[in-house]
Parts: C-alpha cells; sequence; structure tokens
C-alpha cells in the first residue's frame, strides 16, 4: 500500500484564523494528483471521521494550480484558548501523513 | 481582451514576512537596486494566539525588531519612497503601536532623519462598539462565539482590521513612513498600487504574495525578501535574492497558506478572486501571473478582533514512567482528579467549582491533538504537564501545588505502601504563566461612514520644539 506522503511533497496544517484550522495537501505530482481527483479518495467524509466534525463543516478545495487539495475544518477549541493543544494549529495535519490511499491508474 | 492601458509600471518590495524575523541585508540591497516605489512589510499576525493583542506585548525580541527596523528606514529615507508597516507591534493593537512608535523615533533620531510619520490607530470604542451591535450593524463569521454588551465589556483590546483606505489616506498626506495599527495582510501591500491606478486583481494578489516575504519560493531556508512588479492586469514576481527561485506552482501554493479558501480572500471592500488566474514561468526564477479579479462588494465591512481575560496559569511539568500507572492511566489521572477535587474543599471551602480548572496534559499519548487523536497509545513513558487555571495568581499556584503533590502520592493499584508518581526536573518549583487570554470576537462590523473606525496622527521628524522655555 501507499501511505499519502509518498505522493506529497508538502502536507501541512495550519490556522485560518484563530476559529478555523486549515490543511493543505500537496501533492509532488501531477499524474498522482489528477489520480487522487479520480479516484476521490480525499474527500470530505474522511475529515469529518479522522477529525470528528460534521459532514457538512468540511470544507474541501481541489486547487489545480498548485496540485493540491486544501480542506478547512473548525477548530475544537479557539486558538491559544484554555485547553487548545496546538496555538498554530500545525501538528494536527499528522493523522494525514501515513494515510494508505488507493493506487490506480486512470485512463 | 481588455482596452484598458496602464500607462506605469508599480515596484513592490516586500522586506520579510514578518518585522523582527529579519531578512538578508544583501537581499534589501538587491531589492532596492530594482527601484521599488516603496517597501512594505507585516509586522503582526494572530497567528501565535492571543496574548500581543491583549497585552500590547511583541512575541518578537526587540533587538530584532529595532534591526530589521533600522535598515528599512534607512532604505526608505536614502531612496526617497514610502515605508509601509502593518499590523504593527506584534498584533497592532493601540499599545503594540505606541511601542513600535517609540522604537522608530529612537532610531529617527539616532540616525538624524527627517520625515513625515502617519500612526494609523484600529483600537475601537466599546460604546461605538454596543450601538452598532444594537442597531444590527454587527455580523458574526462562521464558528464564531456568541457577541453581547457583556462581551464587549469584558473585553482588553478590540481592534479593527483596516483595508487599504486609511494607507491610501496616510500616503495622500504626504506620510513618508506609514505605521499601521491592526491591518489586513494584504492592504499593506496593495494600498499604494491602487491609490496609482493599478489593476485592483493584480495588486490584490500581488500583495496576498507580498506580505509573506519569500514564502512563495521554492525552498525558502531562512526569511528574505520579494519583489513585485505590476504590469496593466499581470504581475511578475521574484526573489531579489538569486538563489530563491519562484515557480508557477510555489507561487501558486501560496494561495493556500493559512487561508480558508484557496481562491477567494476577503477584504473590506470586495473579495480577491484567484480562480481564473494563470501561473506562467518568466524564466526559472520569475513567474509572471495574469487574470486575478478583484470583486468589490455590496457592503464595506470591517472585521473585528477581540481578547478577553481567561484567568492565571501556574504549571507543573513533570514525567511518568512507572509501567503500573501507564497500564491505566486513566484512572490514575481520574483518582488525581478527585483526591485534588477533596482536597481543595478542604484547604477553600468557600471556593466554587467554577473558579478553578486543572488540566492534566498527556505528552506521548494525545498532547498534541487532544480529543482529535486518532492513536492516543501510550510508549514506555508520557510527559504529563498539569495547568491551574485559577482567578489570580495565588490561586493558581497554591492550586498548582496542591495537584502537584496529590500526582506525585496518590495511591497506585498493584502497589502496596506509599508510591512517589511523577519524576519532576524542577523539584516543586512550578511555573507561573501569569494571566492568560482568549480571542473572544469573530465578527464584521459596517462603518457608516466607512472611514469612522481608524484614527490618524501625523508627526514630523526631526521634532520642531514648540512653545517658550
Amino acid at each position: 500500500m501507499t501511505k499519502l506522503r509518498e505522493v506529497c511533497r508538502l502536507i501541512r496544517s495550519k490556522n485560518a484564523g484563530p476559529f478555523e484550522l486549515t490543511f493543505d495537501i500537496m501533492f509532488a505530482e501531477e499524474k498522482t494528483y489528477l489520480e487522487a481527483k479520480a479516484l476521490n479518495y480525499i474527500n470530505r467524509e474522511l475529515f469529518a471521521a479522522i477529525y470528528g466534525v460534521k459532514l457538512e463543516d468540511v470544507k474541501l478545495y481541489a486547487y489545480d494550480p498548485a496540485i493540491s487539495f486544501k480542506i478547512t475544518i473548525p477548530r475544537l477549541i479557539v486558538s491559544g484558548a484554555l485547553g487548545d493543544s496546538d496555538v498554530y494549529g500545525c501538528q494536527q495535519f499528522a493523522p494525514l501523513a501515513n494515510l494508505e490511499i488507493p493506487t490506480g491508474s486512470i485512463a | 481582451m481588455s482596452w484598458s492601458v496602464y500607462p506605469i509600471e508599480i515596484r513592490v518590495l516586500a522586506a520579510s514576512g514578518m518585522l523582527g524575523t529579519g531578512f538578508p541585508e544583501e537581499s534589501l540591497h538587491k531589492g532596492l537596486a530594482m527601484r521599488p516605489h516603496f517597501i512594505g512589510v507585516d509586522a503582526g499576525s494572530t497567528d501565535s494566539g492571543p496574548t500581543d493583542l491583549a497585552t500590547g506585548t511583541c512575541r518578537y525580541s526587540e533587538a530584532a525588531y529595532r534591526r530589521d527596523l533600522k535598515l528599512l528606514l534607512s532604505a526608505a529615507v536614502e531612496n526617497n519612497i514610502p515605508l509601509i508597516i502593518g499590523s504593527a507591534g506584534g498584533a497592532g493593537g493601540d499599545k503594540n503601536v505606541d511601542w513600535a512608535k517609540g522604537l522608530i523615533e529612537d532610531l529617527i533620531s539616532q540616525l538624524n532623519l527627517s520625515l513625515k510619520m502617519a500612526v494609523i490607530y484600529s483600537g475601537q470604542d466599546k460604546e461605538w462598539l454596543k450601538q452598532k451591535l444594537a442597531a444590527g450593524k454587527i455580523q458574526l463569521l462562521e464558528n464564531a462565539p456568541e457577541l453581547t454588551d457583556a462581551v464587549i465589556d469584558e473585553s482588553i483590546t478590540i481592534v479593527g482590521m483596516m483595508g487599504s483606505e486609511p494607507i491610501v489616506e496616510a500616503l495622500r498626506n504626504g506620510a513618508q513612513v506609514v505605521l499601521a495599527g491592526r491591518a489586513t495582510d494584504t492592504s499593506i501591500f496593495a494600498s499604494f498600487p491602487i491609490m496609482n491606478g493599478a489593476h485592483e486583481g493584480s495588486a490584490w494578489h500581488a500583495a496576498k504574495i507580498l506580505e509573506c516575504g519569500a514564502a512563495a519560493v521554492e525552498h525558502r531556508p531562512s526569511p528574505d525578501c520579494m519583489f513585485a512588479t505590476l504590469q496593466g492586469e499581470s504581475f511578475i514576481i521574484q526573489a531579489p535574492n538569486e538563489a530563491l527561485r519562484c515557480t508557477p506552482t510555489s507561487v501558486a501554493a501560496h494561495s493556500l497558506y493559512e487561508n480558508a479558501d484557496p481562491y477567494k480572500i476577503i477584504e473590506p471592500s470586495g473579495i480577491l478572486n484567484t480562480t481564473d488566474s494563470v501561473y506562467e514561468a518568466v524564466n526559472d526564477k520569475v513567474v509572471k501571473v495574469t487574470g486575478s479579479k478583484f470583486e468589490k462588494s455590496e457592503k464595506f465591512t470591517i472585521k473585528l478582533e477581540g481578547t478577553r481575560l481567561a484567568g492565571y496559569q501556574t504549571i507543573v511539568v513533570a514525567g511518568i514512567r512507572d509501567p503500573l500507572i501507564l497500564e491505566s492511566l486513566d484512572k490514575f489521572l481520574e483518582s488525581c482528579e478527585s483526591s485534588i477535587k477533596k482536597r481543595i474543599k478542604n484547604t477553600y471551602p468557600d471556593l466554587s467549582e467554577d473558579d478553578w480548572k486543572v488540566q492534566f496534559r498527556v505528552y506521548g499519548r494525545n498532547g498534541v491533538m487532544e480529543k482529535r487523536e486518532p492513536t492516543p497509545v501510550i510508549g514506555h513513558e508520557i510527559g504529563l504537564m498539569i495547568e491551574v487555571t485559577a482567578q489570580n495568581q495565588k490561586m493558581a499556584s497554591s492550586i498548582a501545588s496542591v495537584a502537584r503533590h496529590q500526582t506525585l502520592h496518590v495511591s497506585v493499584p498493584g502497589w502496596f505502601g506509599f508510591t512517589s508518581n511523577i519524576a519532576l526536573p524542577y523539584g516543586a518549583n512550578d511555573l507561573v504563566r501569569g494571566p492568560v487570554y482568549e480571542f473572544n470576537i469573530n465578527a464584521v462590523v459596517e462603518p457608516d461612514p466607512t472611514d469612522e473606525m481608524f484614527k490618524t496622527f501625523y508627526f514630523d521628524y526631526p521634532k520642531v520644539e514648540s512653545g517658550v522655555k
């Protein structure tokens, strides 16, 4: 099986303002990016499941100019508020790195 | 096809992604040799949490801020171009701005400079905000906490995030240094071009890339300068440091950074839409961007940011290696909690349970992701942080000492006798964090007239002595 990080040049998370968390899944090659789009394995359901958020709260964009996906979800706790564990939100991408992805060729 | 003709080319130098994080002096000089019409630099953000906005402090060292400012002030005066600084002093609150103003005035006299400075304050009046709230002129944004008069009253600092308008006005009034309070990152770089008739889509998009300095290059080993040349409906982006390469992908990818939507960036007066933007390589280091659009909004709105005091904290840093504790860590932490609670009740019978809070952070299990951790698995040891929040510092420290002692000696099932459960790297010296803050406002307000929220003051240097001695 292939891991998501093996087809990406960078996977990252960061605040998009103090109330939202945003993920960038930046593919290394156009071919694998188009494959991901065709196979639709980066989807809103995936994020709802991994991060325990409601499906309607997951915003997903396929961003062709940078062969990347962007996903934005609400923060569990506002950045820096009591109980927050990651003020920049920058380590929240970690479960995505070793995500096993389907591989397949597109015609 | 458009027949618009833009007779001028506007050149912009961004010093760095953040004032105080540095940039190579050589890059600045290379950038200046490309004859920019102005220099811009972002100097604050909400990214590192609410503290800088609440207290007026700056998370970068004063020495580093001075170093960057000194180079930029000299560069602006020597080249006779404006220097625009936005979200000054770490967060753009009035106190942050005054701190930065003090440093700049120091440097002006030290360097013997003659210039005019505009200082734009973005702090907001609470009574005015309450009137706006009552009039239905404040709208909450997504995931926003509730906004009431009480929330406004308990806020420590509330700022509005200015767009290009106050900066343009300061430039029109001849300021060579514009020191702006809280401002959209992009307005720092879009104001001068828009004032000079640049294509708005191109100006705002270039600004979005410039505001992070050299972050849009393929590989940026350390903070550096960035340069944009605006030509009609296109702009060209490159780093003055020739070791850094902009590629179509690296520049396009920058629209992703710290932004909820990669295609749209919201400004007070409209939305930058990059859906149709085309990124082309001019050569292996330079990229041309065409087709960005700026869509004017029907309503002019200013985003609000606010902070409140959340309490006072004292923390205990510890580690646990005992396999018996680690085998049933949750049970262990539960019994710690209940014995802490009991002990606090005995010590402070009048204290309500709502007035204090103890949180365990378990590093090595889910310290980073907390409830969102998909694999909360423990290894052979954990780092345990006991975080106490209370209504004053004395109480927080007192409860922390109780929490530390109870956690140290609470009984562990499987062991018989008196146990000591946590490794303390600093003994019984707990760490005082002082007051802690929270963001409490996420909303936009409709000013009427549109320029009523930001106050600008002008200063001429060297200061003219007034009055009779």
